[in-house]
């Protein structure tokens, strides 16, 4: 095959203050080839694709496309060498229609005539497969529509070389093969496609090469079709990692949690929680898989006493006493008060577990400072425990006194987690406990889940990585626009099942509408 | 696509990069580096614009404060009277509660004052008319800080706003007030006969030990008290405060009371230990500069000593310049502006760094 060269990266990096996120990176890119750029979350892949954008500007090293050297200063600079990138983070304006959306920024010097935007944009449609409205509003639009706008915007600029940040993440598996079929179509068309993902299977479905970074630096480049996942894997974390979860069989269980018709509205009108009910025992670990956004967020928060609820009952057995308490409309302050030991690891952990420009002593306090009939606070016990965290979790940093903020995604969460078990639940809720987290801190977590789960706490897990949830849950709960679309044993549950029911109400509301 | 030369840019000449954080040696020495710039910078400006010796020009700035025993003791009393005001302001700041009505505030607590010593003056002992007017200065500055705080934790009003309307509210009410008082119309009230505070050695040093009691207290409250953390937290994190269960719409009221009782006590010292009267002009915008020295101090109490001392500093020494070289009262206020703008530019050295292209080039290995 003749190969020409779209992009090239010779010995790039960028330095954040005194932190690494890329050191000497060479990248080379042909045209009508896909590229999957490989590594655990914080080894510099976003960091690389965004001084490609134009969003960051490298601080050595030098760029080529097409052969010759560029520098890329602006996101427009980039447009202008025919590299576009869509963001993990969807860049859109909401009332305004996908045409709109596509067409602002464009100046071609010719005038706005909306009607030949929506000429072009279905006639990229039709060359590569996408079905979209043009004048559908963004806020009408599913998370899958949104992404093709995005790839719409950067095609109607006339990208040669595209660039996308984990597209798959916001994905069900059948929106994901849908994509995958119209990216092959535009490397049939001889574009040049990046494609950033941590999933190893779609690497292999997908990709021509893969390119593996780890902690910043270019490991190697391979051709797809003479590698395998395990060979990736070890290419992407430096060793072999064995990817079993312990899972032990729960001892004594007894309810703990029972929610019954849980149902809430939100502001919109739109009922974010349905009718979802389940229960959840000591010594098991419950998780709930679905799309985001379908409802995990909220249901959690209305456990926690942070959410607004419209109807249902929640119901907490005190294992002291045997009596039922029901959590319904009380604030944490009041839950607290009644004897329920309920600790919370939310999504957001900088802005809503912690306190990121506190340092980890006062961060310790959170829970536990109106403790004591004093006016002033008493930070020798949050110490202690800071410490103790610090050495029995092997948490990075330079001490007690250092605030949350910098430290790594992995040790905030080592500090959150900590905390949150510290006091002795009988209860753990976690939301995405190891979003962003690498392999070896992940299984610190897993580790950490598995204990309290041995020593009798009840643990409901909200993940998003269906491997994980079938190795490490006792039981899953599938949830799907904010219904409970199926139960599953763990044991037995297989991912493919798993991600028919977290579309199951999609598929049901637009055959209606069909 | 292919660009050619004629387009083909270069690096840009200077790029701004995060810094990693400074030690606090480092961070000393650009702000002392900053002060030493902006004064070399007043001298130039001085010598070009109204030829003084910038010699004579030094010496009159600290003249201004340092000049004699009295001045010493006025720059003394006008850094309390702006420390007590910064502070006052300072817990609703640590919260992210913009309350810019501190020039309100102190108004109507030094109105409610003022109308104790009018009404009950001649009529009951001193002491009792000193009590009341504590009392009711502080009671007048709560209400004025804590109607907004009621409106914004309730109803989630914009407390900058609100607070800025207050000052207005206070400013004409201090007006009616005046023209009731003054039988003639003149709405000069002249000075109160009643109702002064004690003198203890001069009429300065009580207030200026009041102050400097507030300013420990103060520190101890943010720090070391629940309420403290609480107002933190708050401050940093709307959702963490909720998620570890505080009652955000309690601490805003809270800290916003705290506040208004503080700006009524700044109220009282003006009113009761300097003024003995009361004008529309009494704070005399000290609530709006009050903001400037809570910020520049990042609001800790302690290093809002120094902001004020600096600012009462350059205040004094840029009158006597301005009396010194016979020029006119705008001078000074460039003098000000110019210190300001480097000292505040300087805090954007502490947080970044300027890398050039050629830097870029050799560097950045280091």
């Amino acid at each position: 095959m003749n190969k020409t060269i779209a992009l090239e990266l010779k010995n790039v990096s960028k330095y954040f203050g005194s932190v690494a996120a890329n050191q000497h990176v060479d990248l080379t890119l042909y045209k009508g080839e896909i590229l999957a750029v490989l590594g655990e979350n914080g080894c510099g892949k976003t960091t690389l694709m965004n001084m490609i954008a134009g969003i960051y500007f490298p601080d050595e090293g030098k760029i080529y496309v097409d052969g010759e050297e560029v520098v890329i200063r602006s996101p427009k600079d980039a447009f202008r060498h025919g590299i576009g990138m869509i963001h993990q983070h969807f860049k859109l304006v909401d009332v305004f229609s996908a045409s709109e959306n596509i067409v602002l920024g464009v100046k071609d010097g010719k005038r706005f005539a909306l009607r030949n935007v929506n000429k072009t944009v279905k006639e990229l449609c039709g060359k590569y497969g996408f079905e979209i409205d043009p004048a559908k509003r963004i806020h009408e639009m599913s998370v899958s529509e949104k992404q093709t706008v995005e790839i719409l915007k950067v095609l109607y600029r006339g990208a040669d070389i595209l660039i996308l940040d984990e597209p798959t993440a916001v994905l069900t598996p059948q929106e994901t093969s849908r994509l995958f079929d119209i990216l092959r179509r535009m490397k049939e068309d001889g574009k040049a496609i990046i494609i950033i993902t941590h999933k190893l299977h779609e690497v292999m479905a997908i990709s021509d090469r893969v390119a593996v970074l780890r902690k910043g630096e270019h490991i190697a480049t391979v051709n797809t079709q003479e590698t395998n996942e395990t060979a990736l894997t070890e290419m992407m974390v430096g060793k072999k990692v064995s990817l079993n979860i312990a899972r032990s069989e729960p001892v004594n269980p007894e309810k703990r949690l029972e929610v019954t018709g849980l149902t809430t509205v939100n502001a919109d009108g739109i009922r974010v929680l349905d009718n979802v009910s389940f229960s959840v025992s000591s010594g098991e670990i419950l998780g709930i898989a679905g799309i985001a956004g379908s409802g995990q967020r909220e249901l959690l928060e209305a456990i926690a006493g942070l959410q607004h609820i419209d109807a249902g009952s929640i119901i907490y057995c005190d294992p002291k006493t045997g009596h039922d308490v029901n959590l319904r409309d009380k604030t944490p302050l009041q839950i607290r008060d009644l004897g329920v030991r309920l600790s919370f690891v939310p999504e957001d952990r900088l802005g809503m577990g912690l306190v990121a420009n506190m340092n980890i002593t006062d961060n310790m306090m959170l829970r536990s400072y109106r403790r004591g009939k004093s006016v002033f606070l008493d930070r020798e016990k949050p110490k202690a425990l800071a410490e103790n965290i610090i050495k029995s979790l092997d948490v990075v940093t330079p001490g007690v006194t250092t605030p949350v903020r910098r430290l790594s995604g992995g040790n905030v969460q080592k500090v959150l987690v900590g905390r949150e078990i510290s006091s002795a639940p009988s209860l753990l809720m976690v939301a995405y406990p190891v979003r962003g987290l690498d392999i070896n801190s992940s299984y610190t977590i897993y580790n950490l889940l598995n204990k309290q789960k041995e020593s009798g706490v009840a643990v409901v897990y909200v993940g998003e990585d269906l491997d994980v949830l079938t190795e490490l849950c006792d039981r899953i709960m599938v949830i799907c626009s904010g219904r409970v679309t199926g139960i599953l044993d763990g044991r037995t549950a297989v991912k493919e099942e798993i991600g028919l029911l977290m579309t199951k109400h999609d598929a049901g509301t637009r055959e209606q509408e069909g | 696509m292919t660009v050619d030369n004629k387009h083909m840019q270069h690096e840009p000449l200077f790029r701004v990069v995060k810094r990693d954080g400074l030690p606090l040696k480092k961070t000393i020495l650009i702000r002392a580096a900053a002060i030493l710039l902006a004064f070399l910078f007043c001298g130039l400006i001085a010598l070009i614009l109204i030829k003084a010796n910038p010699i004579s020009f030094y010496e009159a700035i600290f003249n201004g404060s340092f000049g004699t025993q009295r001045k010493v003791w006025k720059l003394l009393k006008d850094i309390a009277v702006l420390l007590c005001i910064s502070l006052a302001i300072t817990p609703a700041f640590r919260m992210k509660f913009w309350n810019i009505g501190a020039e309100g505030q102190v108004l109507v607590a030094a109105l409610a004052c003022a109308g104790c010593m009018y009404y009950m003056g001649g009529h009951v002992p001193d002491a009792l008319i000193i009590a009341a007017m504590l009392i009711a200065s502080i009671l007048a500055g709560m209400i004025w800080a804590g109607l907004p705080a009621i409106f914004k934790a309730r109803w989630n009003t914009n407390e900058t706003l609100f607070t800025l309307m207050m000052n207005y509210i206070a400013t004409f009410l201090v007006a009616y007030f005046l023209i009731k008082w003054t039988p003639s119309g003149s709405s000069s009230l002249g000075e109160l006969k009643f109702g002064h505070l004690p003198r203890l050695y001069n009429e300065y040093l009580l207030i200026i030990l009041v102050v400097a009691v507030i300013t420990v207290l103060l520190h101890i409250y943010l720090n070391y008290s629940k309420h403290g953390y609480e107002i933190s937290v708050v401050g940093e994190s709307e959702k963490t405060a909720k998620y570890i269960g505080i009652n955000v719409k309690k601490v805003i009221i809270r800290t916003m009371l705290v506040s208004g009782a503080l700006c009524g006590i700044a109220g009282f010292l003006i009113v009761g230990g300097l003024d003995h009267s009361v004008t529309e002009n009494t704070v005399g915008g000290l609530g709006f500069t009050a903001i400037m020295v809570s910020w520049l101090a990042k609001f800790k109490p302690g290093y809002m000593v120094l902001t004020s001392f600096l600012l009462v500093f350059l205040d004094q020494g840029a009158a006597q310049v301005s009396q010194n070289f016979d020029i006119s009262s705008a001078f000074p206020n460039v003098i000000v502006g110019i210190i300001l703008f480097f000292i505040i530019g300087s805090e954007f050295f502490i947080d970044y760094k300027i890398v050039t292209r050629a830097k870029a080039k050799e560097g950045t290995k280091a």
